[in-house]
């Protein structure tokens, strides 16, 4: 397994956020996480990075075999995990290229490598787009293309991406789309997949454009099922999460 | 009779000679000699300063190698041991009593923009000046419809122990030119306590621009208290840069800039790190005065340690059609630093626009959390938005300029 969770309880200030979480996902896996708002997708994911106000309480998170339940997360990142953010802070003085650089390993002052300048041509920022202060002013679909602009630069093994697709127009979720694929090696033959990712969406709406092998259903704290995508988020789309609710308390 | 006698100045200032400043800690003026200073030995090239010196000089921008400049003037203590007036044709560099010798209509510019009776500190001034008849500082002059982009460079240097630095300088951009200077202030390695007061007046005719980027590397226990005023004519651009990132004693300093002609402009933009004790009491005045005038301040303070910032500023509108834009950031880095905020707008006339921001606080934790998600260790992310933070993009200056003003900044941000 690439990625192990083992009956997880997480709490931020004081709170049970996450109360018994399993989860495991294998190299060349995509898996999905749906669940109403407020149900902690967001909190297993900034977990799983490993951000101080998230507090373990009890189970563990192992990574390629090796427990990182303990560690930074800047440790974890090199690693191999990565993440988009939905709402990333902007930062004065911290340029997009500044962190394209520190991303792919590069000196400072070298010029930014040309791979990074190619994505970034084909994510339609400009040159001069990249000396802009990452996140200040920028628009919706900006703010996402930046985000997985640098995760081309770090190429994780494993990337979390949250809510890609929220605010971004058709034109631009296929395009992120098909970059969010190369991120999770959906260019090659299922069987020889290295890279594997969890997505994070409550509409699903990205998923016409991105194959997952599995969804999983956090509601309230707890994975309330899990399954084929396709039929899971067929079942929400008719009964809602209630359906879900309902369905759990069946098992 | 002179001219300043005629005026009056040396009456004022012997009124004003207790007078304490309305801000900044009081300092004891006696403590400082100012009348054993030596005088120094012209020196023939900035290279036949010690090493260490060179160092220091470079450290606030002054290359002694004076590539890239148009012109070069260093002070040390009292004297004025170095003038390089003959690099470009259209500006003038000379020490300030050599000019008034030279042009008789200087007196006229002379404790105009900043008053002999502000206080203590230019009263100390005017008054050194009257009794030793010796004047020190700098004289820089544009000459009409020129425009170098080449900067002046032009320093204040402390060598000795307990001195007491006082400087008047005039700098005139004649109509429709363009000036750049480059000052840097330093005190030597070897020196802990002293005094600085340099009253700096600048006079921009119609069409014309000048840019002043100040560099401050003192001492941890100098007293420094620069006193500028600068009168902005029609259509004349004025951009004030000032860098202060190492730990001094106390410096308080207001510079104010009257935009009295028609769409003149005034620009301040500063970066300050405090560190250990430092008291840094800087603010920017911009007094628009007339119609289209505007007028822009711009700070960014970090403090740390124990030290304590006070970032003010303060712009008045008087007339109509005028603009004004206050933007003043502060991050506290440590429980025992300060920063105390003080943007004040005021209005005294209808259809003008005056706007301000600011915001104190600590380091954000979700921008910390970005960066360590990127692989960062939170120690580097720390330190990346700080100089991030102080790091703004200075405008206003020719590409060459602004390439060399980043280095500097880059290099005073190094040690944050």
């Amino acid at each position: 397994m690439l990625l192990e969770i083992e009956n997880l309880a997480v709490e931020v200030a004081g709170k049970r956020v996450l109360k018994d979480i399993n989860l495991s996902i294998d190299e060349g896996e995509t898996h999905v996480l749906l669940g109403p708002n407020g149900a902690g997708k967001s909190t297993l994911f900034l977990t799983i990075l490993g951000f101080p106000q998230y507090e373990v309480v009890q189970g563990s998170i192992k990574f390629k075999g090796q427990d990182i339940t303990k560690l930074t997360t800047a440790e974890r990142v090199k690693l191999g995990i990565g993440v988009s953010f939905q709402t990333p802070p902007s930062i004065r003085g911290v340029s997009v290229r500044d962190l394209l650089k520190i991303e792919s390993h590069q000196d400072m002052d070298e010029e930014l490598n040309p791979r990074m300048q190619e994505l970034a041509k084909q994510l339609k920022f400009s040159d001069e787009f990249l000396d802009r202060d990452v996140n200040l002013g920028f628009s919706g679909g900006e703010v996402k293309r930046s985000e997985i602009l640098q995760l081309l630069a770090q190429m994780p093994d494993f990337t979390m991406f949250d809510e890609p697709d929220s605010g971004v127009d058709i034109e631009n979720v296929e395009l992120l789309a098909s970059e969010i694929g190369t991120l999770l090696d959906k260019d090659k033959p299922q069987g020889s997949r290295k890279r594997s990712g969890l997505l994070i969406t409550h509409l699903g709406y990205i998923l016409n454009f991105v194959s997952a092998d599995k969804a999983h259903v956090l509601i309230d704290g707890v994975i309330s099922c899990s399954g084929n995508p396709t039929e899971i988020l067929e079942d929400i789309r008719k009964n809602g999460f209630n359906g879900c609710v309902e369905c759990a308390q069946c098992l | 009779m002179d001219v300043l006698s005629v005026r009056n100045v040396y009456e004022d200032a012997q009124r004003a000679k207790d007078k304490k400043a309305a801000l900044g800690a009081d300092v004891t003026i006696e403590n400082f000699t100012d009348e054993t200073v030596n005088a120094l030995d012209m020196i023939d090239d900035l290279n036949d300063l010690d090493k260490q010196t060179r160092k220091d000089l470079l450290q606030v921008g002054v290359d002694t190698n004076e590539e890239n400049r148009s012109g070069s003037f260093l002070q040390v203590d009292q004297s004025n041991i170095f003038t390089n007036n003959s690099m470009s044709s259209s500006i003038e560099v000379m020490n300030i009593g050599i000019a008034l010798e030279k042009y008789n209509w200087l007196e006229d510019y002379l404790w105009n923009v900043v008053k002999p009776d502000a206080d203590k500190y230019t009263a100390k001034t005017a008054l050194r000046e009257e009794e030793t008849g010796v004047k020190s500082g700098y004289f820089v002059r544009s000459l009409p419809g020129t425009k170098e982009v080449m900067p002046v460079q032009a320093c204040m240097f402390i060598s000795d122990e307990d001195i007491m630095q006082t400087a008047h300088n005039v700098i005139i951009a004649e109509e429709n030119s363009e000036l750049h200077l480059i000052t840097g202030c330093a005190t030597g390695d070897d020196v802990g306590s002293a005094m600085h007061v340099g009253v700096s007046e600048m006079y921009l005719k119609p069409g014309s621009k000048i840019t002043f980027t100040m560099v401050h590397n003192w001492a941890e226990q100098v007293e420094v208290r620069p006193r500028t005023g600068v009168k902005v004519g029609d259509d004349a651009t004025y951009i004030n840069n000032y860098i202060l990132t190492s730990p001094v004693s106390t410096i308080q300093s207001f510079p104010t800039a009257y935009c009295d002609g028609k769409n003149s402009r005034a620009i301040f933009q500063s970066i300050q790190g405090g560190k250990k004790d430092s008291i840094i009491d800087v603010g920017s005045r911009v007094l628009l005065n007339a119609e289209g005038a505007r007028g822009e301040v711009i700070s960014r303070a970090v403090a740390q340690d124990e030290s304590k910032i006070y970032a003010r500023g303060h712009l008045a509108g008087t007339v109509p059609n005028v603009k004004g834009h206050l933007e003043c950031h502060g991050l506290v880095l440590s429980d025992d630093s300060f920063i105390y905020a003080v943007p004040e707008l005021e209005a005294s006339s209808s259809n003008l626009e005056m706007s301000h921001e600011a915001a104190v606080g600590k380091i954000s934790e979700e921008e910390i959390n970005y960066l360590t998600s990127r692989g960062i260790a939170e120690e580097d992310a720390e330190s990346m938005i700080v100089r991030g933070f102080l790091n703004m993009d200075i405008t206003g200056l020719p590409d060459e300029l602004a390439e060399q003003t980043q280095r500097m900044i880059d290099m005073s941000l190094d040690g944050m």
